[in-house]
């Protein structure tokens, strides 16, 4: 599993997971939308075991003090990762299916605990689907 | 409707399953075949959620899977049966002797277990677990999704489509 922290400096608040280049390019456009990047921890779960992908995420929890987990898909194998953690520590909070608005709205929000931005941004994200046409 | 898919992935349901082959196949069922699952309430419910509605899943242990495996095989809805490891796949199909095909579809590298493949790393009894199939008749194929190539299991134990 590859792990990146993109610029800055400030204590990632959260762990960015999902298939492929995934976590990557939506943190990156977190960067360039915004700069705050580093508020996000990228991992990719690429070759790895079911085992490996749980430890490595329990790891960089520990590692950066981060108590929310985002993931792309709720059938991915972080998915099921993460609600093993969540299963063992409750103070953990988990949002799949993650899209940017849901990020953007996450990194933002520092006048709640990161856990409850969380909650409030997947709200966020939600409403950010929107259909235009016939 | 028959199985459509007898897949080893110790991903179990994930991603490439339920998506990968679920929307070309039109999975509408998934056996999933595995002895600590089938007695856990709690994993039972984690891989259940994980499939979105219109998917049931049913969960055996090997034993199981074996004694059931024509009610499951004759289920009128598209189906795909899925083992965490390749010696409960062997077990099955050594039960069963009505499955014609197995599909590797990810077995990730842990100590003992050498690469053959991106998604496929195989201890030397694996590797003789598999050729046993084959023996017995059984075409054992490597594609992690269905845009990629079969990889035949000769080819597969050569290592040489990396």
């Amino acid at each position: 599993m590859s792990e990146q922290k993109e610029g800055g400096t400030e204590r990632p608040r959260a762990i960015v997971v999902g298939h492929g280049e995934f976590a990557g390019g939506l943190v990156s456009a977190v960067g360039q939308i915004c700069g705050m990047a580093d508020k996000l921890v990228v991992l990719s779960m690429m070759g790895m075991t079911p085992e490996d992908i749980e430890s490595t995420i329990r790891e960089q929890l520990t590692r950066t003090g981060a108590h929310v987990i985002f993931t792309d898909l709720p059938a991915g194998s972080a998915t099921i990762a993460a609600r093993r953690i969540v299963k063992d520590d409750p103070s953990i909070v988990l949002v799949s299916g993650v899209n940017l608005a849901t990020l953007l709205d996450f990194v933002f929000n520092n006048s709640v605990s990161p856990t409850e931005a969380a909650r409030a941004a997947a709200e966020r994200g939600k409403a950010s689907l929107i259909v235009v046409g016939r | 409707m028959a199985i459509q898919l007898y897949r080893i992935d110790d991903r179990l349901i994930h991603g490439q399953v339920v998506v990968g082959w679920g929307q070309p196949l039109n999975i509408r069922l998934i056996v999933l075949v595995d002895d600590l699952v089938a007695g856990s309430d709690w994993e039972k419910d984690l891989y259940r959620m994980a499939v979105p509605p219109e998917m049931e899943v049913i969960f055996d242990d090997v034993a199981g899977g074996i004694r059931n495996h024509a009610r499951y095989a004759s289920d009128p809805r598209p189906g795909l049966l899925i083992t965490g490891d390749i010696a409960s796949m062997h077990r099955l199909v050594k039960g069963v002797k009505a499955i014609g095909s197995v599909n590797l579809g990810g077995i990730h590298h842990r100590a003992g277990r050498s690469e053959k493949l991106r998604y496929v790393f195989l201890t030397p009894d694996e590797e003789n677990q598999l050729r046993d199939l084959e023996a017995a008749g059984v075409e054992v194929t490597a594609q992690d999704v269905p845009s990629s190539r079969a990889v035949p299991l000769p080819e597969v134990l050569e290592g040489a489509t990396r």
